[in-house]
């Protein structure tokens, strides 16, 4: 068989998403983004809302996922984007809104943001990407790095005496009785890519539902920064933190019980 | 004519928000602003407009909620006093490197820090000059009277809009908790989807259509020189501001001497103030800037070729001064007479203050 019959349209079983522009992505190769940004456009386009979705960008390595996915986008500050979706989906509430965010962004100058929105179950998703790592900035410690994970801010490894404690925002989240669906996946395998798609689809859908606020972790890669090839920043990923942050759904639907809710009668 | 009600002017932000078909308010209380999103509650606008009342975790994200609903073309408010103005800088620097028109009501208290919850006019500096990073202005509009409250809503909403440009109401504890009576605006009903598909479709992410590109809301622009351009597109817009949108008060300054130039609270004891003085034999004048930014440089200018000296009186140790002395161009003295702390000062303390600092001296 001759290189050309294979490397053939009509062997083509995955193409690039319709949603995809043809900017080309910034991304190193080998990065978990612009995975997470082909699995985003492919379900806004199985859902049929690209009219109806607005995507609300972050300061990080994904600051111009506004360039890729062709809908409407608004860029927030850094860790914000929580709060600029509030305001779009609370004026706008036939639309569909979705933040994207980096761990630093979400888990760190953004805490605030992400667990009051959360909490109040502002309809909209939020895909989160932890690669333990502030990519932008050039790899210095974010709030979910590994004790003694070696960043430009923890040259001799994360100390927790003197940097804290990793943070599972994610279990954090979960707690939340405005959120529906929490779910963390991972992008390193054909089969993990397959089930992260399900799960966004599943978030979207839930806001769509108006179920409150859907949240997806995606536990990444910054081959980048870690310095290590794509291939050996896979195995590092799922060697080193899939054990602390293990792929699975924290919770679906409403698990939260409500008779601790029950309000004052007045 | 329009309902007329006694009312504090706190509470008129909120009314007049409802009546002019406001899409939001986001805020987060702080005294002595509170009775704004307090009044809203009361009122519940979600049944009767649509309009939507939140209250946010904290000022920061009050003022990015405020983004996120104007990027989408919905005419949106929030308010605060000083400390929280302080927090939605980031914000309103964003809000105005992307071009979003909204409106932001500041009831000052005096600082720095936390300072005192009593009125001040400390806050002319971060309103008129930036407050953010970058370089970018401000619409300012300085209400001083429970009317001009109510009016300034919709004019400050008119301008925003006018120039994709954020613009504030810079009042101050006394106004906001003031009563005084006040004639209504009839409503205004909010606009509908297609509506501001119409007016706003150009730039507002309302949506991505199938007969035009994607709307992208951003601030970032990575190559020099298309932001340089973009900073020059800012610069324009508030020159033509300057040019057009200047707003101003002139009380009995056709034949003064000397002349107060005062905003807001303390052009209120002013006016008192110049009573006072020409009781006395004094021919005094008020100069009372309503528009901050763009701030009234040319009347300034005209009246320092034929007056003997400009006393400018704030609550503050001397902010407007500055504005005052690059006008009048070192034509005539310009001397300050400010009270700080949240004192409001006296009529008869600012007679006292011109005939020792510019008459006397
Ligand atoms: C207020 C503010 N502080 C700091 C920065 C600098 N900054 C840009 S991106 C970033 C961290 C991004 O890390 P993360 O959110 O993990 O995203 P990643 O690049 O790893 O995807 C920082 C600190 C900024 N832009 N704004
Ligand atoms: S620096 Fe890291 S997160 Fe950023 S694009 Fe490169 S690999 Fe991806
Ligand atoms: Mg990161």
């Amino acid at each position: 068989m001759e290189l050309a019959d294979i490397i053939n349209p009509k062997n083509l079983v995955y193409e690039k998403p319709k949603l995809i522009t043809s900017t080309t992505m910034h991304y190193c190769p080998g990065c978990s983004h612009g995975v997470v940004h082909n699995l985003v456009a492919e379900v806004i386009e199985d859902l049929g809302i690209q009219e109806k979705t607005i995507g609300v960008s972050p300061v990080g390595c994904a600051v111009f996922a506004y360039n890729y996915i062709d809908i409407d986008w608004q860029e927030a500050a850094h860790g914000r984007a929580p709060a600029v979706a509030t305001g779009i989906a609370r004026t706008n509430p036939d639309k569909v809104v979705f933040t994207y965010q980096g761990d630093g962004d979400l888990a760190s100058i953004g805490a605030a943001e992400i667990l009051h929105a959360c909490n109040r179950g502002e309809d909209m998703v939020v895909i989160f990407v932890n690669n333990g790592i502030y990519g932008m900035t050039g790899g210095q410690m974010a709030p979910t790095t590994l004790l003694g994970q070696i960043t430009a801010t923890t040259p001799n490894g994360r100390d927790a005496g003197r940097n804290g404690y990793p943070l599972k925002i994610t279990e954090l989240i979960a707690q939340l009785p405005g959120t529906s669906y929490v779910t963390r996946q991972s992008v390193q395998t054909p089969g993990a890519i397959r089930k992260c798609k399900k799960a966004i689809a599943k978030a979207f859908q839930a806001a769509m539902d108006k179920k409150g606020t859907s949240f997806v972790e995606v536990v990444s890669t910054c081959n980048m920064n870690w310095k290590m090839t794509p291939v050996k920043a896979n195995e590092w990923m799922v060697e080193n933190m899939f054990p602390f942050y293990p792929p699975g759904d924290l919770k679906d639907g409403s698990k939260n019980d409500p008779l601790s809710y029950t309000p004052l009668k007045n | 004519m329009g309902e007329l009600r006694l009312m504090k002017g706190n509470e008129v932000i909120a009314e007049a928000a409802i009546r002019c078909g406001c899409d939001g308010y986001f805020g987060y209380p702080i005294t002595p602003q509170s009775e704004v999103m307090e009044t809203l509650m009361d009122r519940e606008p979600w049944n009767e407009t649509g309009m939507v009342v939140l209250q946010a975790e904290s000022e920061i994200a009050s003022i990015h909620m405020v983004y996120g609903a104007a990027a989408s073309g919905k005419k949106v408010l929030t308010s605060s006093s000083s400390p929280g103005i302080s927090l939605m800088a980031e914000g309103i620097s964003y809000l105005a490197g992307s071009e979003l028109p909204c409106l932001i009501v500041n009831v000052q208290r005096g600082g720095p820090g936390l300072g005192t919850i009593q009125p001040s006019q400390a806050d002319y500096f971060q309103s008129t000059k930036g407050g953010g990073h970058g370089d970018y202005r401000l619409i300012v509009l300085a209400p001083s009277s429970v009317q001009e409250m109510n009016d300034f809503v919709e004019l400050g909403f008119k301008l925003a809009f006018k120039y994709r440009n954020p613009a504030m109401i810079l009042s101050d504890g006394a106004i906001g908790q003031m009563m005084e009576k006040v004639v209504l605006a009839d409503f205004i009903p909010r606009l509908t989807a297609e509506e501001i598909d119409q007016k706003y479709g150009s730039w507002a992410t309302n949506g991505r259509k199938p007969n035009r590109k994607p709307n992208i809301i951003t601030s970032l622009e990575m190559d020099s020189a298309r932001m340089e351009a973009n900073n020059i597109r800012f610069q324009e817009k508030y020159a033509k501001m300057e040019a057009e949108e200047v707003l101003f008060e002139e009380i009995q300054c056709e034949d003064a001497e000397y002349i107060l130039v005062a905003f807001g609270s303390s052009s209120r004891i002013c006016q008192k103030s110049v009573d006072i003085a020409r009781e006395k034999g004094i021919k005094l004048g008020l100069l009372r800037p309503i528009t901050l930014f763009p701030f009234p440089k040319k009347p300034i200018a005209a009246l320092a070729k034929r007056v003997k000296g400009f006393l400018v009186v704030e609550m503050n140790a001397g902010q407007m001064i500055e504005d005052v002395q690059l006008a009048v161009r070192c034509d005539v003295p310009v001397v300050h007479f400010g009270r700080m702390g949240g004192i409001i000062p006296s009529p008869s303390e600012v007679v006292e203050a011109l005939e020792q600092k510019l008459i006397g001296g």
